[in-house]
């Protein structure tokens, strides 16, 4: 693993680590390109979010640059028309569908879809499309030192990533289909109620501000 | 005993056996699903019960669909002495007149009948009417006319003589043969059939996996589940055949839950086939060893897509992955695996058996061969037929359909189902492939093909059919989950007369992204029928924005009915019966109207209305109630 291939980011000539996958190779170069969903160690990424296009020269569409092995002489541009399409609609999609009140949220200057829309220079706020979140759902406040508000969650699954292969806990998971997909228990009850250990793993890796740590939101 | 020896002798078997029941006379029923719907179970009790009561030595078999849908329950009566006769609809009555007076005596029923079945001099075929000029039947051949349950009818049509061959070739040559005859496949996408095999051939990875897609969930569509349920062993037959060419040791038939007799059928099959030595240990006495297993899919939609139907067989939530890797060299627990589509494998036993150049000598160059057609909607002559690709859409509605019911304006045809297009009347001389469909915006899809008229609204359609994508969506990946959302939200506040002049322009804008950015197919094929809509009738969509019209008569929100009085009769008052809620009053002069606040537009006055009036009819933009009791436009007011 230690070999090296050369690429092109931008236009700028890199070496990045043979079999890194380009998503995770470009940030460690400091090369911003959004994304959610995505974990490292994960041998066969979900590629869910749909926010870290990139055009590969060669290829037709735009792709996933989780889904990516960097390889010799691979050209990629992270900023294109059509890129910066895909990323907007996608972005504005999660934000048609999440609670925004930044200003009392405890996440507010460390979420990361706040991050995204100041590297890609978005707006914060619906101008195209319309607000799906009519119904609110209920936040889980029963564990002792978090709580999971699954309005604001954008259902990227890195909690579920943590419980499962940090913790080794198993405790949540994705329930339901389609527009009514949530990140829940077995059998849907609270977290209290269910083999959770309160580790706060999945806390730690919540890129937005639907599980955060009780004394964050005081 | 060689490969071929021990065909034969299962063959020379079957066929001895089959002749024997040639001999007298025998009543074929269509018990598929959509006979057994249409009452087919009462008529043939009433055939077993008559031959009783009568005394008669005849068989009464099971069999499978034949395709004329519209026509079930269906029954084939073949007597020596008399041409093989087809007749349908078939009811308990006419059933007891054909044992009565064609078994017991010798009057055929001529009136009853829809056609023969062979050439004769007495009454006309199937291939005497425009249907059967068009149509030509390679995997439906037999469909309706052998009894699914038993392997000896298969057998003696020489069923399984393609893999009796294929077990003395070499792999490469059979993956050799379906790529010169350009097999594509036929789950939708066309992608050629050998090429898949070899990726898989060629895979490093043991063992191999083949899974034949019969997951069919299309609105509409009941190709595969016909094709299940009357010849399952043309499918078991090309599996193994797959199975073979790629060296796979065992095999996955993904089949709806939601087909139980599909699922039924099929076990008795493939006990049938291990038991003469088909499937199993050493096939045919070759050493090559393969084994079928059913797996029954839970209904979800999406696990028709191959990687999500590869996770649902592996015990994950069926969630579609990122491809590539494609299952051909990573599929099923990360081994090479083979995922073709039901109709696809059904092709490849006669493939085998008539050689590449005769499977190209039907079809287009690019796309030989067949397409199956489940013909649905505002057509006469519904049901599945089989054409050879290049058949123009003219031809399969006008033709093959016998024509729009009931005599009205032929609008579109909605094609390939929800990830399909729907095509205007410009469209109707489009010659049908996979190239073609995909040009025009609409797509082959798994062959499902609703005829839509005048009274069809276009953006309803597209409305109904995102609908059901947004419903069947996973929820996985942004664009599918919360993009398809977004464009029904637009859809549904267009039909209901709030729609606004960006709309359409932001639908498009929403469709692109979703066709481009979506994880699998069935978000990247989700917005076709909208694209097409707004494509090829735009100005339906600007009348109900615009106007605040349903030029089809069919958004509920948009339209009032209304009874014209010079059409109305004072002697008439069936439509006040008809009324669910008491909207309709008889007036001074004994005329009928209807009170528009109490109407629910339910439709049960038009349709009530007696021929000879037709006083009722639907109005749009609708009409509002004035305060002098009588009413007027929405626009005027």
């Amino acid at each position: 693993m230690n070999n090296k291939v050369n690429i092109t980011i931008d236009g700028e000539l890199y070496q990045a680590p043979a079999g890194e996958k380009l998503l995770w190779a470009a940030l460690d170069l400091g090369i911003y390109i959004p994304h959610l969903c995505g974990n490292r160690e994960e041998e066969r990424p979900g590629a869910s979010c749909r926010l870290c296009f990139v055009e590969i020269e060669g290829g037709r569409d735009p792709v996933a640059s989780c889904t990516q092995e960097v390889r010799e002489g691979m050209a990629v541009q992270t900023r294109t028309p059509r890129v910066d399409r895909l990323v907007r609609t996608a972005f504005e999609l999660l934000l048609s569908n999440h609670k925004l009140r930044c200003g009392k949220c405890p996440k507010n200057r460390s979420c990361e879809l706040q991050k995204i829309a100041r590297e890609r220079k978005l707006k914060l706020k619906l101008t195209r499309l319309r607000p799906l979140l009519t119904a609110e759902l209920p936040t889980d406040d029963s564990p002792d030192s978090f709580s999971y508000d699954p309005n604001k969650c954008v259902l990227c699954g890195r909690c579920i990533w943590a419980d499962h292969h940090v913790a080794g806990v198993g405790a949540i998971g994705f329930v339901r289909r389609g527009f009514e997909r949530k990140v829940s228990t077995f059998g849907e009850r609270p977290l209290q109620e269910s083999i959770c250990t309160q580790c706060g793993e999945c806390v730690k890796v919540c890129p937005v501000g639907a599980l955060t740590f009780k004394e964050e939101s005081k | 005993m060689s490969i071929s020896q021990k065909y034969a002798a299962l063959r020379d078997a079957a066929i001895e056996k089959f002749e024997k029941t040639k001999q007298k006379p025998r009543v074929l029923v269509g018990m598929a699903t959509c006979g057994r719907a249409a009452g087919a179970m009462d008529v043939l009790n009433v055939f077993r019960e008559e031959a009783a009561k009568h005394q008669l030595d005849i068989a009464v078999e099971e069999v499978g669909c034949m395709g004329h849908c519209y026509a079930e329950p269906l029954v084939v009566i073949s007597k020596p002495g008399f041409p093989s006769l087809c007749y349908g609809p078939v009811d308990e009555g006419m059933a007891q007149r054909l044992v009565a007076d064609f078994l017991v005596n010798d009057d055929p029923c001529y009136e009853f009948a829809m056609a023969a079945l062979e050439p004769n001099d007495e009454f006309p075929t199937f291939e005497d009417f425009p249907r059967g000029v068009v149509e030509q039947r390679i995997i439906l051949a037999d469909c309706g006319l052998i009894d699914p349950d038993d392997i000896d009818h298969y057998l003696a049509k020489d069923g399984y003589a393609a893999l009796s061959k294929v077990l003395e070739m070499d792999p490469l040559a059979v993956i050799a043969e379906i790529k010169e005859a350009k097999l594509r496949g036929r789950g939708g996408a066309g992608f050629p059939t050998g090429v898949k095999w070899e990726r898989c051939y060629q895979a490093d990875g043991s063992p191999k996996y083949i899974i034949c897609n019969a997951d069919e969930g299309d609105p509409g569509a009941f190709m595969d589940r016909a094709i299940l349920e009357s010849n399952p062993h043309q499918l078991i037959e090309g599996f193994i055949i797959a199975a073979y060419a790629v060296q796979a040791s065992l095999g996955y038939i993904y089949v709806r839950a939601e087909y139980p007799l599909a699922v039924a059928r099929l076990r008795t099959a493939l006990d049938q086939a291990r038991e003469k030595g088909l499937i199993g240990k050493e096939v045919l006495g070759s050493n090559f060893s393969f084994e079928i297993k059913i797996f029954q899919g839970s209904g979800a939609f999406v696990c028709g897509e191959e990687t999500a139907l590869i996770a649902s067989i592996e015990g994950s939530a069926g969630t579609p992955n990122h491809r590539p890797p494609y299952p051909a060299t990573s599929g099923l627990h990360g081994k090479p695996t083979v995922i073709n589509n039901v109709k696809t494998l059904s092709y490849v036993p006669h493939i085998m058996r008539r050689g590449a150049d005769w499977f190209k000598s039907t079809g287009t160059e690019n796309s030989p061969g067949t397409a199956v057609f489940a013909l649905a909607g505002k057509v006469v002559g519904t049901g599945l037929v089989e054409v050879p690709m290049g058949t123009t859409i003219r031809e399969l509605v006008y033709d093959v359909g016998s024509g729009i019911k009931e005599e009205k304006e032929f609008k579109a045809v909605q094609i390939g189902g929800p990830s399909g297009g729907c095509l205007p009347e410009s469209s109707l001389d489009l010659t049908i492939d996979f190239d073609s469909l995909q040009q025009a915006g609409a797509m082959m899809g798994s062959g499902g093909l609703v005829v839509l008229n005048e009274d069809d609204c276009m953006v309803e359609i597209a409305r109904f059919f995102l609908d059901f994508t947004q419903k069947e969506s996973c929820g996985k990946c942004t664009f599918c989950r919360l993009g398809t959302k977004q464009m029904l939200e637009i859809l549904t506040d267009i039909t209901r007369g709030k729609g606004n002049s960006e709309d359409i322009d932001l639908l498009l804008e929403l469709a692109e992204d979703i066709k481009m950015g979506s994880l699998c197919s069935l978000g990247k094929t989700a917005p076709n029928p909208v694209l097409t809509t707004i494509r090829y009738f735009r100005d339906e969509y600007e009348a109900h924005i615009n106007e605040g019209r349903c030029p089809g008569l069919m958004c509920k929100d948009l339209i009032s009915y209304m009874i014209i009085p010079e059409k109305c009769s004072k002697l008439c008052d069936v439509c006040i019966g008809s009324c669910p809620t008491e909207a309709i009053y008889t007036r001074p002069d004994m005329l009928k109207a209807i009170h528009l606040d109490k109407c629910y537009k339910c439709n049960s006055c038009l349709a009530s209305c007696p021929p000879q009036y037709k006083a009722v009819i639907r109005v749009s933009p609708p009409l509002v109630q004035t305060e002098e009791g009588g009413v007027q436009n929405e626009q005027q007011s």
